[in-house]
C-alpha cells in the first residue's frame, strides 16, 4: 500500500483513503461538436501507459475530498511529487 | 521430435529417465526470418505453431526477453471458459475452448486440460439478472451455460457456503460444464516443442530494443539484445508490455497496464471439484492437481509494471474466500505474486492489424487471456500469414476505439478493475 502525500491536507496518508482517477493533464476537446473521431479516441482511449514516470490524478475521497495530481514511477511505484490540480507537471530528473 | 507414448514412458522408466531428449532447441537468432513473434508466452508460441503448421510459414522466430512462459503464462490461475456476453466474444473464446478440447492430442503433449466446470456466483438481484442474461445469450449462441439454484450450486461444489445470513448470500449461479483448467506451463512447453519440431526458432533471453522501419513506413526488422534481425512481418504478443514495444514503432495503444495478483495455499487433499468465481465480492478459486488452492485476486487501482501488488488487494479477496468457503479459513497461503496485464477500455482484446504495414498486434487480453491461448494463436497466425483478420477476430480491431464499435465485456471479464 502506498503512502500518499495530499497537497491540500499537507500530510502523507495510506492509499486506501484515496481513489485513483486516471492519467493527469488530458484535456477534454474544447469544442466537442467540432472534434473528429480521432480527437475523441485520443481523449477517451489512447494512453502513453509508460514504463517509467507517469502523471496521474488522485482524489482524497476519505479526507478532504479534493482532486490532485501526482508523478509516480511505474516500476518502483515510488511517488516523486504531488501537486494541486491545475498546477503544471513538475520536471523530475531520474538518477 | 521424440513422440510421447506409453511405450516411450516404459522405455525411459527402465533406463532411469536419463535419456529423455531436450524438448526444443536452444536456438540462436538468425539474421533474417519471414515472420517474428515478439513475446514467448502461450499466445506467442501458439501463433508461431499455427503459422508453421497451418500456413506453411516456417522461417519464424519467437523472441522472448526472459524465459519461455515466464510472464503471465506462468502467473495466471489457469481458468478456461467461454461464457462471454457478445456474439463476437462468444465466437473467439469458444473457438479457443474447442481447440483446448483436442489440444493434448494435437500437440502430443499432456496440457492437463480438465473441463471440471466453471461456476459464477450471483449475490444480489442485479447479479441474478446479469448472470441469467449471460446464460440466455450463451445458449442462443450454442454455448453451454446453465442457471443453478443455491442448493444445486452446493451440490456441485460441496464446500460452498449457501447460508442466507452471510454478508453476500448466494442467490444462484451460472455453470459452464465445458469450462475448467489446464496446466499453464505445459501449454507453453507443448506449443514450444511442437513449433520447434516444425522449424520455428525459439530464442530466449532476447529482448527487442527497437523496431526498424523502411522509408515507406513498413517494418524492416528489430534490434535486440542479441543483434539485429530482419523480417517483413512482426507480430507483437507482449501482454503487459505491449505499450512499451508498440511505442518503438511509434504506435500509441488504448491500453493501461496493471498488476493482477494471485495466491496459492498450502496443499491439501481434494476438497474442490470445480472452479468457483464471484465477480461481486471479487474472489475466485480452484484446486490444482498438487492440492494447492489457487486463488485469484484483483488489480491494483493504478498503472504499474511492478509485477507485485498491494497487500490490501489480496487480503480483500481472502476475506471473500473465507466467507464463501469457511472450511479453508485455517489454511496458510504459501505464495502470492503479480503479473502485469494490459487492459483495454472495453475489456476485450485487440487482435489484428496496426497503422504500420507489416506490424501486427495481439494484446489487451487483460485479466483473462490464458483461456484464449489456442484460439488467439490460431486466428493471429491467420492474420499474420494472410495480412487480413480471420472472421473470428475481425471485430477485435485496434480501430474500434475510433469507430466506437466496442465489445463491452466488463461483466464477463470477471475481475474488478
Amino acid at each position: 500500500m502506498l503512502l500518499i502525500h495530499c497537497p491540500y491536507c499537507g500530510m502523507a496518508r495510506p492509499e486506501i483513503e484515496f481513489r485513483h482517477a486516471g492519467h493527469a493533464h488530458i484535456a477534454r476537446p474544447a469544442d466537442p461538436a467540432a472534434a473528429t473521431d480521432e480527437e475523441w479516441a485520443a481523449y477517451l482511449y489512447w494512453r502513453d501507459n509508460p514504463k517509467g514516470l507517469i502523471a496521474e490524478r488522485w482524489r482524497h475521497v476519505h479526507g478532504c475530498g479534493r482532486f490532485f495530481n501526482a508523478v509516480r514511477h511505474t516500476v518502483t511505484d515510488k511517488l516523486l511529487a504531488t501537486y494541486p490540480a491545475g498546477a503544471p507537471r513538475p520536471e523530475i530528473d531520474l538518477p | 521430435m521424440a513422440r510421447f507414448s506409453f511405450a516411450s514412458l516404459i522405455r525411459n522408466a527402465v533406463s532411469g529417465n536419463a535419456r529423455w531428449p531436450a524438448q526444443w532447441r536452444q536456438a540462436a537468432p538468425k539474421p533474417e526470418y519471414d515472420a517474428l513473434i515478439v513475446g514467448g508466452g502461450g499466445h506467442g508460441l501458439a501463433t508461431a505453431y499455427y503459422l508453421a503448421k497451418e500456413h506453411g510459414v516456417r522461417r519464424v522466430a519467437v523472441l522472448e526477453k526472459g524465459w519461455l512462459g515466464g510472464g503471465n503464462t506462468g502467473r495466471n490461475t489457469t481458468i478456461i471458459r467461454s461464457n462471454y456476453l457478445w456474439r463476437e466474444s462468444e465466437g473467439l473464446y469458444d473457438h479457443a475452448l474447442k481447440l483446448w478440447e483436442g489440444l493434448a492430442a494435437e500437440l502430443n503433449y499432456n496440457v492437463m486440460f480438465s473441463p471440471r466446470g466453471v461456476m459464477m456466483l450471483a449475490h444480489n438481484h442485479h447479479d441474478v439478472m446479469v448472470t441469467k442474461r449471460h446464460v440466455h445469450a450463451n445458449r442462443l449462441a450454442g454455448i453451454d451455460n446453465e442457471w443453478l439454484t443455491p442448493e444445486q450450486a452446493k451440490a456441485f461444489c460441496p464446500i460452498l457456503n449457501i447460508s442466507r445470513d452471510i454478508r453476500y448470500p448466494i442467490l444462484g449461479a451460472a455453470l459452464q460444464r465445458r469450462g475448467g483448467t489446464a496446466r499453464h506451463d505445459a501449454v507453453a512447453w507443448g506449443y514450444a516443442r511442437a513449433a520447434d519440431a516444425l522449424g520455428v526458432d525459439i530464442v530466449e533471453n532476447c529482448e527487442v530494443t527497437a523496431i526498424r522501419r523502411r522509408p515507406d513506413g513498413a517494418v524492416e526488422g528489430v534490434e535486440t539484445t542479441r543483434g539485429a534481425i530482419r523480417a517483413p512481418r512482426i507480430g507483437v504478443v507482449a501482454a503487459g508490455h505491449t505499450s512499451v514495444v508498440m511505442a518503438m514503432a511509434g504506435v500509441r495503444m488504448p491500453l493501461e497496464s496493471y498488476p493482477l495478483q494471485a495466491l496459492v495455499s498450502e496443499p491439501v487433499k481434494p476438497v474442490m471439484p470445480c472452479v468457483v468465481m464471484s465477480n461481486t465480492i471479487h474472489a475466485y478459486m480452484s484446486q490444482s492437481d498438487k492440492g494447492e488452492l489457487v486463488i485469484g485476486a484483483g488489480t491494483d487501482a493504478y498503472n504499474s509494471y511492478s509485477q507485485t501488488g498491494a497487500l490490501h488487494i489480496s487480503s480483500h479477496t481472502l476475506d471473500a474466500i473465507c466467507e464463501l468457503f469457511p472450511n479453508v479459513r485455517r489454511l496458510r497461503m504459501l505464495r502470492n505474486w503479480g503479473g502485469i496485464v494490459d487492459v483495454t477500455p472495453d475489456r476485450s482484446p485487440i487482435v489484428g492489424l496496426t497503422p504500420v504495414p507489416g506490424l501486427f498486434v495481439n494484446c489487451g487480453w487483460g485479466t483473462g487471456g490464458f483461456k484464449a491461448t489456442p484460439g488467439s494463436g490460431h486466428v493471429f497466425a491467420h492474420t499474420i500469414a494472410t495480412g487480413a483478420p480471420h472472421p473470428i477476430n475481425a471485430a477485435f480491431t485496434l480501430d474500434r476505439f475510433r469507430t466506437g464499435r466496442l465489445i463491452d465485456e466488463a461483466a464477463a471479464a470477471a475481475v474488478a478493475h
